[in-house]
């Protein structure tokens, strides 16, 4: 099967579900790929390089570059999807949430209880996340827990191209409003993806690696540093069961709580600050619905309550590294009344 | 050190890289023998039992329960009673890894499925080995080219081998031109004319069987042997809660309960097994050609393609699970007097992988025109 990174995936994904459904438009800042560029209309794709091709294709009506205001992309498209079109719009970086936050939390969350479940709204908002570039503090958060924390969002954090195919197509395909966290770091990352078009289901974690004696719940790329940290633990012995969630809302709590039941131990990595988050409402989650079979406190991997900064060597100390999230393993392991 | 021999990791389909020691079946010191069951191991895909393939005595365990290792590593040594331990050790201190990844790659021919049009669709094709009357394998319902790990490698060393994907499965094209026991028999036609083949023998598992009779059925001057592993098309008889759960199950809980009836020992269902089902029932196409399929063979949990395997030309064998809960033993035990039936215990609807050095030795006897075994 061929290897494909992320930018791929989600490529594939745009152009085949513009091909299958003529509804599906593309908008947003420079989405066309470079516009202004001397003599190429398609120079980049983008400045993530994920449209690349789609104006070729699709043409001006269906992949619409923006001014720079965020508040008229997301308005734009929250009023197309509740009248017909199933927009998918680009927030370029997710920290720009705060221009456009009404759109998205009390426009188009809201419709379709607002109108008595008559009304549609499939909008995708494809936004990027994460640290790692000294890209300081303004460009390198990692907010999915705002998404997640609003009724009427759905919100997916994929860590591999295979999903971010299928999860991409999956949320095109869904009639309420999707937002679609892709990790900064993440875009040339490959995996084996089916030519054909698939859609995988919300609320279905994956399971990375099956182990009995401790359960880690990771996202977006820390799935890749704890697995990293369960090649060091597997040399002392200690099977990590290692869950990607994929879809903090919906959110699988069966897989989550089954794992605990099971090992008894549980550890959180989340590249997000930690107070009021996915990490936090995970603990929370089993803390509450599976105490008793918990043998050790739960501890969470996350980034501190700060601003992410710039200088490289404390952006690096912010991130959870492999380090710490196999320290974190081997307390709850070794955790004795 | 002469009489020393490894037994390494096998291989075992084409993604397998590397494998676990579930447990060892026998004990160091213990004689043994072709076929003699020696150990569990848990690959990516299913846990399959691994045979010896030479007599001696089983010297030295290497790789302990639990042990994970790369394909060809050794896992344990067999060699007469009277070789000194000494040469034992030196033996294992100076085994080396053989690199077949390398060979391949330097060869340029790693064996990989291939995509061919036949009768104007694509059709996913793995071709291994060559010479000999050509064997072509047919999966069944909602299984793929890979439902052969253990057997086509086995059968390659000896001659060619075509395993491919029915429409509507695996890598080839999903959409289907008709979805009974006819269409799929045309599109066998097809893989023949567009791979040149004049005759072959075929070997079918389930569905894959009784589209493999029909064809022989309709077109018996190209078969030239028939093998029906636990097959449709015998008697009404099905696991209507199989066929319904399989089409229906979208989630992992719901594909492993479902696919645990497939086998005699639930615990061969592996987690990636689960997520390769997952992963094909996900694709587009997939789920109403599955449909369309369990409505024209198995409407209302009952079987509605009836075939006689009996008067046919060529010569027939039937091997099935005697566990099997998808369909019943039953049904190749009521052809027993007109036709070889082996019938393997320990296994369901899945003998030729739960127990893949049994049906590999009725396979090889019957492809070499030897008598099968007397019930």
């Amino acid at each position: 099967m061929p290897q494909k990174s992320i930018r791929q995936a989600l490529n594939e994904a745009l152009a085949q579900e513009m091909r299958r459904d003529p509804r599906i438009v593309v908008i947003g800042e420079d989405v066309s790929g470079g516009a202004g560029t001397e003599g190429q209309r398609d120079a980049y794709g983008g400045v993530l390089g994920v449209t690349k091709g789609l104006i070729g294709e699709f043409g001006e009506a269906r992949v619409i570059d923006t001014p720079i205001t965020e508040s008229a992309i997301m308005g734009a498209a929250a009023g197309a999807a509740v009248t017909g079109l199933r927009p998918v719009a680009e927030l370029m970086f997710s920290d720009f949430l705060g221009v456009c936050f009404d759109q998205i939390f009390n426009q188009a969350a809201k419709f379709r209880y607002m109108f008595g479940g008559k009304a549609k709204t499939p909008l995708v908002i494809r936004t990027m996340i994460g640290a790692g570039r000294s890209a300081a503090a303004q460009h390198s958060q990692s907010p999915y827990h705002i998404f997640t924390s609003v009724p009427g969002l759905k919100c997916v954090v994929p860590s591999n191209a295979y999903d971010a195919k299928g999860l991409l197509i999956q949320a095109i395909r869904d009639d309420d409003p999707v937002v679609f966290c892709e990790h900064k770091l993440m875009y040339d990352l490959r995996a084996e993806v089916p030519d054909e078009p698939y859609a995988i289901p919300f609320g279905e974690a994956n399971i990375v690696r099956d182990g009995d004696d401790v359960t880690v719940v990771a996202l977006a790329r820390m799935v890749h540093y704890a697995g990293e940290a369960a090649e060091a633990l597997e040399k002392d012995g200690i099977e990590i069961d290692l869950i990607d969630p994929r879809t903090t809302s919906p959110l699988d709590e069966d897989t989550i709580l089954e794992s605990v039941e099971r090992t008894g131990r549980l550890v959180i990595v989340d590249e997000a600050t930690p107070r009021c988050s996915v990490a936090t409402d995970i603990a929370a989650l089993v803390a509450d619905k599976a105490f008793a079979a918990l043998k050790a406190p739960i501890r969470r991997v996350t980034a501190p309550h700060t601003p992410v900064p710039f200088a490289p060597g404390l952006e690096k100390l912010y991130i959870p590294s492999p380090e710490k999230i196999a320290a974190a393993v081997r307390e709850v392991y070794g955790y004795a009344r | 050190m002469t009489g020393i021999a490894a037994i390494t990791m096998p291989k075992w389909g084409l993604t397998m890289t590397e494998g676990k020691i579930l447990g060892w079946l026998k004990e160091p010191g213990a004689a043994i023998g072709p076929g003699d069951e020696l150990l569990e191991i848990e690959t990516s895909k299913i846990t399959n039992v691994m045979e010896a393939g030479e007599s001696g005595v089983l010297r030295r365990i290497v790789a302990a329960e639990g042990a994970t290792l790369p394909v060809g590593a050794l896992i344990a040594v067999v060699a007469p009673a009277d070789v000194p331990e000494s040469e034992i050790d030196a033996f294992v201190a100076g085994f080396e890894i053989a690199a077949p990844a390398e060979d391949e790659a330097a060869a340029g021919a790693a064996p990989a499925p291939r995509e061919i049009q036949a009768g104007g669709r694509r059709l996913r094709v793995l071709e291994l080995g060559e010479g000999g009357t050509p064997v072509v394998l047919i999966h069944g319902f909602g299984a793929d080219l890979n439902t052969w790990m253990f057997t086509q490698p086995v059968l390659a060393e000896r001659r060619r081998t075509i395993a491919f994907d029915l429409p509507g499965h695996g890598g080839s094209d999903k959409a289907l031109a008709g979805a009974d026991a006819g269409a799929f028999a045309a599109v066998v036609g097809d893989l023949f004319d567009a791979l040149g083949l004049e005759r072959a023998c075929l070997v079918g598992h389930s569905l894959g069987g009784a589209v493999a009779l029909a064809f022989a059925r309709a077109r018996p001057q190209r078969v030239a042997g028939l093998v029906l592993i636990a097959a449709a098309g015998l008697g009404p008889e099905i696991d209507g809660a199989f066929i319904d759960g399989f089409v229906a199950a979208q989630r992992r809980r719901e594909a492993q309960e479902v696919l645990r009836r497939l086998v005699h020992d639930p615990q061969l269902v592996s987690r990636a097994m689960v997520e390769d089902v997952l992963r094909y029932k996900r694709l587009d196409g997939v789920g109403p050609a599955l449909e369309a399929i369990a409505a024209a063979w198995f409407p209302g949990g009952r079987q509605a393609v009836a075939l006689d395997p009996a008067g046919l030309a060529m010569p027939v064998l039937l091997i099935w699970g005697r566990e099997d809960r998808i369909v019943p033993a039953a049904h190749a035990e009521a052809l027993a007097g007109r036709l070889p039936v082996a019938i393997l215990d320990g296994a369901g609807h899945l003998p030729h992988m739960e127990k893949s050095g049994e049906v590999n030795r009725l396979l090889a006897r019957f492809l070499d025109g030897a008598p099968p075994p007397s019930q």
